[in-house]
């Protein structure tokens, strides 16, 4: 593989700069390093996601976006031999903190995988469950409301009011997806993780998905891996570009796309590599 | 790369190989197809042998008789109570039932003989019912019991070679001093003649074999050795050449002896043997084994030949002809053999039952389930989930691994000694059986689980920990629930062949006859008994032929109970399943 970057002390703009300066900052991240096993995935990443909005990562792959992602909702406790250190913030409380119970972290960050995971259960048990093992619903009333708002709030609820009790598993790629995203809004998140959540979905599917994350961002903090280049300028407001993990340019979507600072990032959107 | 120019080229050698690939293709389908055919012709050959080798089993004689239950015999006391009731001489009731069938029966030999159509056992039997209903006392009870093992296999044709023979003269009977002589108005003992003729003509060629051997043997030696051989040598020929001359009578009397087939003649109600043949063919000398009436142009009379010789059989002439005069009076019926089912385990094999075994296979069955399946299944889930993967885990898993592989008899010395001789549990007691039969399942269980668990995909977990279930709530909510299937075709596999075990239970004592069936309860986790297998292992080896079918008979019981398993787990598979 290519050569470490030289210039590992220069951070890059860790705030996404102007424009976006009366939205409050809800995850901060100071030198964030993780490493597998003793090899070095993500170097010294240092950012501020603003909340209300959504925020792409891009990056070629292998650049450490995932593991980044994970951090926030230490999903990288549950990966043999990871190891996490600097300092992440999620409205101001360090998630890595041994106060922190990984438990109501992710009832907080939700997180939307690569490949839709329903559970081989029923559509309404896969929102159902998170709701249930959280207490969120007092009553068989209660738990059917939220099931059908979130079902509603993921843009799947016209298409599955009928069959509820069918098993998710059932459904096509784009519906599994957006039953996935259904199920990690019914416990309320305020950050919701999307790990390339359109990559295994046709052009029909991904449109409604993009259309249902522009919705989401009115009420949540949205962070998207994604490897559509199309795909982060339609739907972010910001937008992160790793590289060999580092990040190498953060800014508004807009700034990195007409105007990139560093030749990496200007190589890789153009599609010189990656 | 490849240029472009290359593209049809690069085709052509594709649809060049693709004969071979069919061909390849083609043989692997051949070869499975007959590995299939073997495997499934295989199978039913065993099965089909068995089931044929069983069917015998599964019917028995019975004697339908009709017993006095006379009150001095039967109630000694005189009171009518259990005490007194249980005191009773049913053996002599039985006796008495059978003496009056043969009342011509006095000499005490020949008594003995009598009382061997049916076990001593049967009295207790008889005891029983007349417990259960004490009225029956004074009266005359028809009482049905098990005819013994081989009459049994007489009466089904498969303990020896007989056939009944067309007969076409009168036939007239006449006392000769304690003997009878037979004629026939026709030559109906003619083929029996010939019959006799030829075995004794094999007889004599085989003693001329015999003899030429002595002889060769003869030239090889000096000395005394030599004088023995050929002495050998004389006295063979000399017989040889007696039974060739017996063979070849042109009149007089051919004497019949038991090494050659026993020809009998039923008129009526009595039973003749023949001891000689005439060399006409016409006449025949007789004594008697049943009645003894003679009269003369008789039309209505067989002559039924038992072509397996009297020497050569367990059962006698004598104990044949009553049972078949038993037959003849219609005391005897083919009943299904309820206790095969219904009985512990007998010395006598018309006696002899699975129940025994089959409850004591349930009871050590249910140890182990309960024992190996959650231990198992838990240990599986810890080590799988939970342990942190160090030096000591891999230790833990390797050690497993190993266990599984333990030859299964070494579980069984563990057993003696920590079970028996440590903990001080009863021999033969299902509990120690189950709990060694525990220890060999739980290597099996533990590794089905493990793979089982294994293959719950990461994807499953990922999303369930996503939204903040705990790894508890993930293992027990998602990842179990998955791996079930596979955790229960793999306990149920462990189980199948804990039930097959006999080796372990060697050294517990539970390979042994146990003739009371332990009861189905607490109680009879601690009562002595025995497992299907053992059963079967047992039965193989007993002397009576009769045991034979029921060893088939009890492999086929065995057999069934592992169907009923494996449908079972195919059921509950199959529920699972349909759940997601
Ligand atoms: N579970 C793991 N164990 C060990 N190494 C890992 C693990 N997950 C990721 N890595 C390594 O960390 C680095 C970053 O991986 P990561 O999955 O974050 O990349 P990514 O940017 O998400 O790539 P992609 O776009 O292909 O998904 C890679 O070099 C990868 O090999
Ligand atoms: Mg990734």
């Amino acid at each position: 593989m290519v050569n470490p970057m030289p210039d590992n002390q220069s951070h890059p703009d860790m705030s996404a700069g102007a424009g976006q300066a009366e939205l409050p900052i809800k995850v901060q991240a100071r030198d964030v390093c993780v490493s597998y096993s003793g090899k070095q995935a993500l170097n010294h990443v240092s950012i501020d996601v603003p909340d209300r909005s959504v925020t792409a990562f891009i990056g070629p792959s292998g650049c450490g976006k995932s593991t980044f992602l994970r951090c926030l909702n230490r999903m990288n406790d549950t990966i043999e031999g990871a190891k996490v250190v600097g300092s992440l913030k999620i409205d101001g409380l360090e998630v890595n903190d041994k106060s922190v119970d990984p438990v109501v972290l992710r009832a907080n960050v939700g997180m939307v995988f690569q490949k839709p995971n329903p559970f081989p259960k029923s559509i309404y048990d896969n929102v159902a469950y998170g709701p249930r093992i959280h207490g969120l619903a007092l009553s068989k009333d209660e738990l059917d409301a939220i099931v059908e708002d979130s079902l509603k709030k993921a843009g799947l609820w016209d298409e599955v009011a009928d069959r509820l009790n069918h098993p998710g598993t059932g459904l096509s790629g784009g519906q599994q997806q957006r039953l996935v995203i259904a199920r990690a809004i019914a416990v309320n998140p305020e950050v919701i993780l999307m790990d390339e959540p359109c990559s295994a979905l046709d052009p029909i599917a991904t449109a409604k998905i993009e259309e249902l994350i522009d919705e989401l961002r009115e009420n949540y903090c949205i962070i998207i891996v994604t490897h559509s280049m199309q795909q982060a300028a339609r739907v972010s407001q910001q937008t992160a570009f790793f590289h060999m993990g580092n990040l190498v340019e953060y800014g508004t979507t807009e700034e990195i796309f007409t105007n990139p600072r560093d030749p990496r990032t200007q190589d890789y959107i153009t599609g010189r590599f990656g | 790369m490849t240029d472009t120019a290359d593209i049809p080229k690069l085709r052509q050698a594709i649809s060049d190989h693709l004969p071979r690939r069919y061909r390849a293709e083609m043989r692997f389908r051949v070869a499975g197809l007959s590995a299939v055919g073997l495997a499934v012709a295989i199978l039913v050959l065993l099965v089909g042998s068995i089931v044929m080798q069983a069917i015998p089993a599964f019917t028995v004689n019975q004697l339908v008789l009709p017993v006095r239950l006379e009150s001095d015999l039967v109630d000694p006391q005189g009171d009518g109570s259990e005490a007194s009731l249980r005191r009773g001489s049913y053996g002599r009731v039985l006796q008495e039932a059978v003496r009056e069938q043969f009342p011509g029966v006095r000499d005490r030999r020949q008594l003995r003989t009598l009382f061997t159509l049916y076990t001593a056992l049967n009295s207790t039997r008889l005891m029983d019912e007349v417990l259960a209903d004490p009225g029956l006392v004074g009266e005359t009870h028809t009482f049905r019991m098990p005819i013994a093992d081989d009459l049994d296999l007489y009466l089904k044709g498969r303990l020896v070679q007989d056939r009944t023979l067309e007969t076409a003269g009168r036939l007239t009977v006449a006392e000769a001093g304690r003997d009878f002589e037979l004629t026939s108005s026709a030559a109906d003992f003619e083929g029996l003649r010939d019959t006799v003729s030829n075995l004794l003509r094999a007889e004599a060629a085989s003693l001329d074999t015999r003899a030429e051997q002595a002889r060769n043997r003869a030239e090889g030696q000096t000395g005394e050795d030599r004088e023995d051989s050929l002495y050998e040598a004389g006295r063979l020929s000399a017989d040889a050449d007696a039974l060739r001359a017996e063979a070849e009578l042109e009149s007089g009397w051919v004497e019949l002896s038991d090494t050659l087939p026993s020809i009998l003649v039923e008129t009526g109600e009595t039973h003749l043997r023949l001891t000689a043949l005439s060399a006409d063919g016409r006449s025949a000398r007789a004594e008697s084994l049943l009645g003894d009436e003679t009269g003369s142009e008789l039309a209505d009379w067989s002559l039924y030949v038992i072509d397996t010789p009297e020497a050569r059989r367990r059962v006698s002439d004598q104990l044949i002809v009553w049972t078949r005069a038993l037959v003849d009076r219609g005391l005897v019926s083919l009943d299904f053999n309820t206790a095969l089912f219904a009985n512990a385990d007998s010395r006598e094999p018309e006696l002899a039952g699975v129940k025994g075994a089959l409850f004591g296979s349930i009871l050590t069955m249910l140890i182990t389930l309960t024992l190996s399946v959650p231990v198992g299944v838990f240990t599986a889930l810890y080590l799988e989930e939970y342990a942190p993967k160090n030096r000591f885990t891999d230790l833990i898993e390797v050690n497993i691994n190993n266990l599984a592989a333990v030859p299964s008899i070494v579980f069984g010395l563990l057993g003696l000694a920590v079970f028996i001789n440590s903990f001080g549990l009863p021999r033969s007691a299902p509990l120690v059986g189950g709990l060694v039969l525990s220890l060999m399942t739980l290597p099996t269980v533990i590794i089905a689980t493990r793979a089982a668990l294994k293959a719950v995909p990461v994807s499953i977990r990922q999303a369930a920990l996503a939204v903040g279930a705990s790894k508890t709530q993930t293992v027990f909510h998602h990842v179990l629930p998955l791996a079930a299937p596979g955790i229960l075709t793999g306990s149920i596999i462990g189980l199948a062949q804990a039930m097959g075990e006999t080796a372990p239970l060697l050294m517990i004592g539970m390979v042994a006859f146990i003739a009371d069936a332990p009861t189905l309860g607490l109680e009879g986790l601690t009562q002595p008994a025995t497992v299907m297998p053992v059963q079967v292992f047992l039965w193989s080896d007993g002397a009576e032929r009769a045991f034979e079918a029921r060893t088939a008979a009890a492999i086929l019981v065995l057999l069934a109970l592992m169907i009923g398993f494996n449908a079972l787990a195919i059921y509950l598979r199959r529920r699972f399943e349909r759940r997601w």
